[in-house]
């Protein structure tokens, strides 16, 4: 629909993009040509026809649209950009359930290790960093990406600033997702927990992590609101700390720049610490920081209650970001890392107890008032729940921190354990949380498709995670007791085989509790499709729609 | 004014918001880490430690490629039970020239700082196929493909080139015979046996596979195994000098 008064010409960033594509394209079909290994040929290849296809969808898209770029505003209301959000809960609700999905398998090699197939694909060395980074950054990631949008929008009454920037962000950041992921699978791997792709993804990522802030501070600078909201505060620090960290825990240089392995600059002790200060802040900054803006945003909006205290969240917000950083070397007691270091990062974790309750205390307070609304509304439900297992994970941690604590629970399930109560209780149910306020909100929706199913979601995930936490917590703690058990005489009690035998069990209720809580996600997923495809419209808009992409 | 009112500045300026941000997470990292860079008694000083060969860099590369270190940690703590059953605890030195570094941070199996001549080649092979078949227990996923996979000797020296820049030191000597010597450790008859050992220390020739043929995955990943925490001799390594 051509409106005769403008004359329609492609924006810079059509232009640019639609060109940068098109080299892409060239270099990576000669990089695919020239590969030294396959996985390398195959990712390269991949890549180029995605570049292909960038050029396509950029010109095609500009043919279709009108020559006015969708408004800033519509009758003196923002105009909100939400088609980036919507594909984000789409990917949020695919890599969670595969990812989940991953992760049952793992936990079931380690019950019955036949399921490893003998395969170098399938064998759980692959497929553990499968799951992590699908659960953490293509699950986690994506709700992250998807929620600051929305809130960073709502909080500053503006419309997210770019036109295809927005989109590069979340189709990149999903480009990322899959080649770490296939490349996992080919043994494409720098083997840093948790920063595992290699340098060529980790470019790649730079780039799209580089715009993503971009986006998000532009719009900041945007803003209609003289304050910054809290919530913005949380992801702003998310996304700059996360690209320092990404920046100093990957410095990599490959064997050849036509092939996938590359040595990482750092050796040994030092890239040990710089490994824990990066895997230590991918928790305290992707997984907290991030996680604690939406908090800050759902739970008031949910609950139709203000946050609790302004200056507690002022006081927890630097008390946070400052104590996380120096934990990392807990990761590492009692290894060859100097004792004064240890130390330093044992003293800032138990610290770091307080701003973490600061949080917690700042999010379940905010309930003041509403508590009544936990027993209609399973979704407020799953949000406190979640702001609850948070408290109780970041408890344990700062004791697990403890020198003689950590001497028997590290190397342990025990350290698994930890892991899922905050990432299945917190992350998990913040995340389910703030999806079943966001389909609606956005797809503009009266309400779910069915509050019940999210009961029954809220109810089977919530026994999953008891089941799996307990059950580490016992392996963990078995595991590390008999690991360092005297026999009268002054001998070893245990091998370590039997140590392994000892496990099984309470790998079998693991692997159930695992099934449980993915059981509760595909739920999830048939809830939040059924709202979106037969859900009734909202009548009043509650926001200016924008224009049909 | 108030300390609730300043704090605005900050509230008010995404500017100076990111600035704070930025200046409040480098400390921890830059007091941490930092000193781990020039403090000599980071990594003590010891006898024996030498970069790996080019078979045991192929190893060590396969141990990276199948996730090993997600269930072996290579790091031993200096704690009774570990010391007598895994051997003396791992100093920092042990791998100054790891990149990365494979501590690793779960056991699910045992550690394997020290598993280099614990076990013969033999057992290694076996192992590695079918796990089961020697610890029926065991819930380690088996490798039997490593055997039919060759590593390859032509392109071994531009890793070690690459690990040169980041500070590895192969000497050119060591750089131009990367291939032969790859096949050299692997085959007791080759003519280039001898060179090889000269050119590192301590490190062992046998047909590690037991298999005719040019040197395999199998090889090269029990190669890297057989020598792991074999360097440092602790019979004469002086622990009073290296108290940190």
């Amino acid at each position: 629909m051509h409106q005769p008064s403008i004359s329609k010409s492609m924006t810079s960033g059509e232009a640019g993009l639609a060109v940068g594509f098109a080299v892409t394209a060239f270099f990576c079909a000669i990089a695919s040509a020239k590969a030294l290994d396959a996985p390398f040929a195959f990712h390269a290849a991949l890549s180029a026809a995605a570049s292909l296809a960038a050029v396509f969808v950029i010109i095609n898209r500009y043919y279709d649209r009108p020559a006015a770029l969708p408004p800033a505003e519509i009758d003196g209301r923002a105009n909100y950009n939400l088609g980036p959000i919507k594909f984000t809960c789409f990917m949020a609700m695919f890599w969670g359930i595969a990812g989940f999905l991953v992760g049952l398998i793992i936990a079931s090699q380690l019950a019955w290790p036949a399921l490893n197939f003998d395969l170098p694909w399938t064998s759980f060395g692959r497929l553990r960093p499968l799951h992590t980074s699908a659960v953490i950054f293509a699950f986690g990631g994506n709700v992250l990406i998807g929620t600051s949008f929305y809130v960073l929008q709502k909080s500053c009454r503006v419309r997210l600033v770019g036109d295809l920037a927005p989109w590069f962000v979340v189709l990149g950041y999903n480009y990322f997702i899959l080649i770490a992921g296939t490349g996992y699978l080919l043994g494409v791997t720098q083997s840093k927990e948790y920063a595992e792709p290699e340098w060529y993804a980790d470019l790649w990522l730079t780039i799209v992590w580089v715009t993503y802030l971009i986006v998000f501070l532009g719009t900041v600078i945007k803003r209609k609101e003289p304050h910054i909201f809290v919530a913005n505060w949380f992801y702003l620090a998310f996304i700059v700390t996360i690209a320092v960290l990404h920046l100093g825990n990957n410095p990599a240089l490959p064997v050849s720049f036509f092939g996938s392995k590359s040595y990482i600059a750092w050796g040994g002790i030092q890239d040990a610490m710089f490994q824990w200060w990066y895997g230590h802040n991918a928790v305290g900054f992707f997984l907290t920081a991030g996680f604690l803006a939406i908090m800050y945003y759902f739970i008031p909006k949910r609950a139709e209650r203000p946050i609790y205290s302004y200056r507690l969240s002022i006081i927890h917000f630097w008390a946070l970001i400052f104590l996380y950083i120096w934990a990392g070397p807990h990761h590492l007691h009692y290894t060859a890392l100097p004792d004064w270091t240890q130390t330093l990062g044992m003293t800032f974790s138990i610290m770091l107890w307080m701003p973490s309750w600061g949080g917690m205390i700042n999010g379940l307070m905010t309930l003041s008032g509403a508590w009544d609304k936990l027993r209609t509304d399973p979704v407020l439900r799953m949000l406190v729940v979640s702001v609850a297992f948070y408290g109780m994970s970041t408890f344990e941690g700062p004791m697990m921190s403890i020198k003689v604590v950590n001497s028997l629970s590290h190397y342990t399930d025990w350290t698994i354990g930890h892991v899922h109560s905050g990432a299945l209780g917190w992350v998990g149910f913040v995340s389910f949380g703030a999806l079943y306020c966001l389909v609606p909100w956005i797809w503009n929706r009266k309400e779910l498709y069915s509050v019940k199913l999210v009961n029954w979601h809220f109810w089977i995930a919530t026994l999953g995670i008891v089941l799996y936490i307990s059950a580490m917590w016992v392996s963990g703690i078995l595991q590390g007791l008999m690991w360092r058990a005297y026999t009268s005489l002054g001998f070893l009690e245990y091998s370590f085989i039997e140590t392994v035998e000892a496990m099984h069990p309470f790998y079998v209720i693991r692997a159930a509790g695992g099934a449980l809580f993915l059981i509760g996600a595909l739920i999830m997923a048939y809830n939040l499709w059924m709202t979106v495809r037969v859900g009734e419209q909202e009548v009043q808009m509650p926001v200016a729609l924008q224009p049909a992409e | 004014m108030s300390f609730w009112t300043r704090h605005q500045i900050f509230e008010k300026n995404s500017i100076i918001l990111v600035a704070g941000i930025l200046l409040v997470i480098a400390i921890g990292g830059l007091v941490e880490i930092t000193p781990l860079f020039y403090l000599k008694s980071t990594i003590e000083v010891v006898d024996g430690i030498r970069p790996y060969t080019p078979l045991e860099l192929a190893g060590r590369n396969i141990y990276v490629r199948e996730g090993c270190y997600l269930c072996h940690s290579q790091m031993i703590r200096p704690l009774r039970d570990e010391v007598e059953r895994y051997g003396h605890f791992s100093l920092a030195a042990e791998s100054m020239y790891d990149h990365p570094f494979q501590w690793g941070s779960k056991r699910t199996g045992p550690d394997l700082a020290r598993v280099g001549a614990k076990y013969s080649d033999d057992w290694h092979v076996t192992h590695l196929t079918n796990p089961r078949a020697i610890v029926p227990q065991s819930v380690m996923p088996g490798y039997p493909f490593l055997s039919s996979t060759e590593v390859d000797p032509d392109t071994i020296a531009d890793h070690m080139r690459t690990l040169r820049t980041v500070g590895t030191p192969y000497t050119d000597d060591q750089i131009a015979n990367a291939g032969a010597d790859m096949k050299a450790q692997a085959d007791p008859d080759n003519a280039g046996s001898d060179a090889f050992t000269k050119r590192y220390a301590k490190a062992v020739v046998r047909n590690f596979d037991g298999k005719a043929g040019a040197p395999t995955e199998m090889d090269a990943l029990i190669a890297y195994l057989q020598m792991l925490g074999t360097l440092v001799d602790f019979k004469i390594y002086n622990e009073k000098a290296n108290l940190r």
